[in-house]
């Protein structure tokens, strides 16, 4: 005299007709079969990383925030501060463009953080969990799918600024260096987001979470305007901050020129986010 | 079964506390290996909890637990490697199509990229999941998530796999195919250890059942030892009169002297025999309690006498008061199940 409770799933009709167990067939399945070798960590991460480009082809919604958002971003700022900053949306462009991608792709980062969340909240996450795989693997391949992404806002946000006036005097070489430093950081810093993913417990949570951080770390740099017209304490942040390094990076890779200092801390930067935030995800992800 | 290499599972004093719910308090099972061993609890019961920790997704509090002699905790490698999980929820990508989900899982299992294509088709295949490879899972029925779920994890043949709460929210044909799979599996020497609240899933597919509740193991046995303890079977009457029915029930409990309870069906008495106060087994004790009937003329269509129902042996194990002593109280039938 049990009480069985029938689940209320809308999709509860099975419109096959599964003759269960195919007994035989199960018994040829399971018995004989070797274990192949364990995958090599690359090999590992870059199958995650697979997993988010379907993801992508099965949710292409998700390319908005990779394709409208930065084209808003592009014309938005270029005509809002062109006039007043740099006289003319002409000669604005060519400081605000490489800026303003270092920008958005940082900002696009924070997704990361939610999809890692969102995963958790399905069961599939403890199935990856149990696997006998290199343990970063699945946040690996998360973020390799996410550089993709902002592969697709840095060309989006280029071709975009080519059109409205943008000349990048370094060339293909310059620019391609310049959104191959944005892709390192970009994939350094958004270990800051699977440490958040794992550590929240709402998709909700992470996005405000998120949103605090970028916000001032975005803004408070050498992204719209000059630091030196800045107060004191505040050039302090702004000309350590590590989206300046980028920022400044970015612009003079893309004019042509060789920045190394900030290359220099662009990359230390980037370096320091994996060994802190990324053994604090490790950390969060094995203990979970 | 003092030999380890035997045993799949063996955990000894297992803990797990969330803030201050001991989910799991001092669990300590022997699971035989290539059996199916049943973890039979109510909803919040620890088992779950104490899946996961075998399983190397949580971490224990205290007590320790090996999977083939490794332990879950030092050697969580080698255990990931033996081992599968199933979880409550479907552990597929309900974004991917069933053959993605598989080729992705046959690649993290170190499958090349054909073998795991090979292998995911043969499984949709022999899972009758063929028509519906290149749809989202999120479009697939509750049964069908189940299939795909334990095809993914028989991938790799486990030598252990977890099937926690696997027909929970199934239609009762579903909950057959599952069953039907879960034999198959079995039969190929993978140890199962199922986790239900179905005392009928128990029964019908474990060897050995555990009983849990409030984190603790209150009983352990085979079938027929959990059924013994409580010591007791039911008689079941069928009346052809309804009328008569509450002369029987003074009938019967005179006769047997011990609790009738009236069945929905308005003809239908059940009655415990127990054995107590009477040197007569209980057949002999259910044959005198039908000659009282019929002696006081009432007629009786229909008459059973069965063991205890795995729900019985629950009810009297959960419901029994610190001191032990009451029996049952046959009324709660079919609630707290």
């Amino acid at each position: 005299m049990t009480t069985v409770t029938t689940g209320k799933d809308p999709r509860q009709t099975d419109a096959l007709a599964f003759e269960a167990p195919r007994a035989e067939d199960l018994a040829a399945l399971l018995v004989g079969h070797e274990r192949p070798p364990r995958p090599s960590a690359l090999s590992a991460s870059l199958t995650f990383g697979w997993r988010a480009m379907l993801k992508i082809k099965h949710v292409p919604e998700q390319l908005f925030d990779v394709t409208a958002f930065p084209i808003m971003m592009v014309l938005m700022y270029t005509y809002l501060f062109g006039g007043a900053l740099a006289g003319s949306v002409s000669s604005y462009i060519q400081f605000l463009l490489p800026g303003i991608l270092v920008m958005s792709v940082v900002m696009i980062t924070m997704y990361t953080g939610v999809s890692v969340n969102t995963d958790i909240e399905k069961g599939v996450f403890d199935r990856f969990r149990t696997l006998p795989i290199w343990r970063p693997a699945p946040m690996v391949g998360y973020l390799l799918g996410d550089v993709v992404r902002y592969l697709i806002a840095s060309a989006v946000m280029l071709t975009v600024g080519m059109i409205i006036g943008y000349r990048p005097e370094g060339g293909v070489a310059g620019v391609l260096l310049g959104v191959a430093l944005l892709l390192v950081f970009a994939f350094s810093f958004s270990w800051v987001w699977t440490m958040f993913g794992l550590l929240l417990r709402s998709e909700k949570s992470v996005m405000g979470v998120s949103m605090m951080v970028i916000f001032p770390l975005t803004f408070l740099s050498n992204v719209f305007v000059d630091p030196r017209t800045m107060p004191g304490w505040l050039q302090a942040f702004v000309n350590n901050s590590p989206v300046t390094h980028l920022a400044t990076s970015v612009r003079e890779l893309m004019a042509g020129n060789w920045p190394a200092a900030d290359i220099a801390w662009s990359l230390g930067w980037s370096v320091a986010l994996v060994a802190v935030f990324g053994a604090v995800t490790m950390r969060l992800y094995n203990r979970k | 079964m003092t030999d380890t290499t035997d045993l799949a599972i063996e955990t000894e004093g297992l803990v797990k506390v969330f803030g201050t719910n001991r989910a799991v308090d001092g669990v300590d099972l022997r699971v035989p290996a290539g059996t199916v061993y049943g973890v039979l609890g109510p909803n919040g019961a620890g088992k779950t909890t104490a899946v996961k920790m075998l399983a190397t997704l949580l971490r224990p509090d205290g007590g320790r637990a090996r999977v083939f002699g490794k332990d879950v905790v030092k050697d969580a490698d080698s255990v990931r490697g033996r081992v599968s999980l199933t979880g409550q929820y479907a552990s597929v990508d309900e974004d991917l199509t069933g053959t993605e989900n598989l080729v992705l899982l046959g690649r993290l299992l170190g499958h090349s990229r054909p073998a795991a294509r090979e292998r995911s088709a043969q499984l949709l295949t022999a899972f009758g999941l063929a028509e519906a490879a290149d749809k989202q899972i999120k479009n697939y029925s509750g049964g069908m998530r189940r299939r795909i779920d334990i095809a993914a994890s028989i991938l790799n043949t486990p030598d252990l796999l977890f099937l926690d709460e696997p027909t929970t929210g199934l239609d009762p044909r579903s909950r057959n195919q599952v069953w039907d799979i879960v034999r198959a599996v079995v039969a190929q020497g993978t140890t199962v250890l199922l986790t239900t609240q179905y005392l009928d899933e128990a029964d019908q597919l474990a060897s050995r059942i555990a009983v849990i509740d409030h984190g603790k193991v209150i009983a352990e046995g085979t079938k027929g030892e959990l059924k013994a303890s409580v010591g007791s079977g039911s008689v079941h009457v069928r009346l052809r009169d309804p009328e008569r029915r509450p002369e029987a029930e003074r009938v019967l409990r005179a006769a047997l002297k011990a609790a009738v309870t009236l069945e929905p069906d308005p003809v239908a008495l059940t009655a415990t025999v127990d054995g107590h106060g009477t040197d007569l087994g209980a057949a002999e004790q259910a044959a005198r309690a039908l000659a009282e009937l019929a002696r006081a003329g009432i007629t009786v269509d229909s008459f059973g006498l069965g063991q205890p129902s795995l729900d019985e042996v629950f009810l009297a194990l959960t419901d029994r008061p610190a001191d032990g002593t009451p029996p049952p109280n046959p009324d709660r039938k079919g609630t707290t199940a």
